[in-house]
């Protein structure tokens, strides 16, 4: 077998797409920290091992894409996948590319404002989210929780939509 | 192995078990509070708050799992076993988060109580020098906080709302007040690991969690009562957690060696 090279897993995960939002991929959500090949080590032959680093805790499909991970690293050509998680420095809404936030914005999700740290816990940060259909900064949120952990619900008060958001974290 | 894993302080037994005891609390206080919080789910009052609560019985249970995946760390043990194969006399979780999920006003003034001190423990939790709790601390924070943004409004728009609702929410704060204490209270293992900066002193946490609270309800026209000592703590459970237990627990145990869910 010719050596496989990082960058020939890098662009298979790149196929690898976020199960809520299926119009982005896991690495330009930036949720993969780092892709190493490993040689006739204990993972095999032709091993990965690729850091993760998880959105939400509690979110659900975690499970589905680290099973994803492997499943698109072993039809690349790796003899054994190794998922490690990474916390620190922990996953923000910063991490996600600007090709990633244009195709957000095309499927209906207004993409997270810049995260600011703010030991204001209780207070509500201001955010100027634009509507995704008319590009309209006169929004409103309807509700700060939503279909998934990462979104919460607005409406446009120009053109009427109701529009989901993703959460700056 | 991690850039984490090699900076790891050697830990000696004793501050192994206090931090053990520290991760199981705190796995316990999100896992029983989740599955109250989840009770709302198809019967909250508005589809978005149904939503909202469903998130955040979701969120608390992410964190319960990464508090027993850092107590696993430590002593190898396993979250389901933990979760599902532990009797009620087991769990280390503060009365508090098992009482029954009452009404509106009760579900919102517990949940407002507890996401403002768990907001202010991760916060100080951060600043620890066990490096997984401290990462664990800063994932855990930036979604609390949602938590706690969302409380905090309800808890206003109640005390502020009609009679019947200001009534309401000040019985919920008269008769959750004394429970909540209860967060504050040291566990009997930690003092060594909190003299060496590894766990966050919950002495310090209370007084900054009692003057948030305080001023906010306060603020808000509601009164705290005075107090009177309760007989249960995170090893004397009241009657309610027996129940919660053998619904949260029913499948886990009926079928034990299932593989496939």
């Amino acid at each position: 077998m010719t050596a496989l090279s990082v960058q020939n897993y890098w662009d298979a995960l790149r196929g690898v797409a976020d199960p809520e939002i299926p119009v982005v991929n896991i690495v330009e959500m930036g949720m993969v920290r780092s892709i190493d090949i490993v040689e006739h080590s204990d993972v095999g032959e032709h091993g990965v091992r690729v850091r993760f680093t998880p959105t939400f805790s509690g979110c659900p499909a975690l499970h589905v894409i680290r099973q994803g991970i492997t499943e698109a690293l072993a039809a690349a050509g790796a003899d054994a996948v190794t998922v490690e998680n990474v916390f620190s420095p922990p996953w923000t809404t910063d991490d996600i590319t600007p090709e990633a936030r244009a195709k957000l914005e095309t499927y209906g999700i207004a993409p997270p404002a810049p995260n600011g740290e703010s030991t204001l816990f209780m207070t509500l940060e201001p955010e100027a989210v634009r509507c995704p259909r008319c590009g309209s900064f006169d929004t409103r949120m309807t509700a700060s929780f939503g279909s998934a952990l990462c979104k919460r619900m607005y409406v446009c008060q120009a053109c009427r939509e109701p529009f989901e958001g993703m959460k700056s974290v | 192995m991690t850039e984490t894993a090699l900076t790891r302080p050697i830990l000696t037994e004793a501050v192994k078990l206090a931090l053990i005891a520290r991760f199981t609390a705190l796995a316990d206080d999100e896992m029983i509070l989740s599955h109250r919080v989840a009770e709302w789910t198809g019967h909250a009052p508005l589809l978005e708050e149904d939503i909202a609560l469903a998130n955040i019985a979701q969120d608390e249970l992410g964190h319960a799992t990464l508090w027993l995946g850092l107590r696993a760390a430590l002593d190898g043990s396993n979250a389901d076993a933990l979760a599902y194969h532990r009797d009620a006399a087991e769990f280390r979780n503060v009365p508090l988060t098992e009482l029954p999920k009452g009404d509106w006003a009760v579900t919102m003034v517990r949940q407002y109580l507890f996401d403002a001190w768990e907001v202010l423990w991760l916060d100080a939790a951060r600043q620890s020098s066990y490096v997984p709790l401290a990462e664990a601390a800063t994932q855990a924070l930036r979604e609390e906080k949602f938590h706690l943004q969302h409380t905090a409004l309800w808890v206003e728009r109640l005390a502020l709302g009609t009679p019947e609702s200001t009534r309401r929410t000040q019985d919920a704060l008269t008769q959750l007040w004394p429970y909540a204490l209860g967060l504050g209270e040291p566990l009997p293992t930690e003092a060594d690991a909190v003299a060496a900066g590894l766990l966050p002193d919950v002495a310090d946490v209370q007084t900054r969690w009692q003057r948030l609270v305080r001023g906010h309800l306060e603020g808000v026209g509601l009164s705290f009562p005075t107090l009177s000592p309760l007989p249960y703590n995170r090893q004397q459970h009241t009657e309610h957690l027996v129940p919660l237990l053998a619904d949260f627990q029913r499948v886990a145990r009926e079928f034990p060696e299932s593989r496939v869910w």
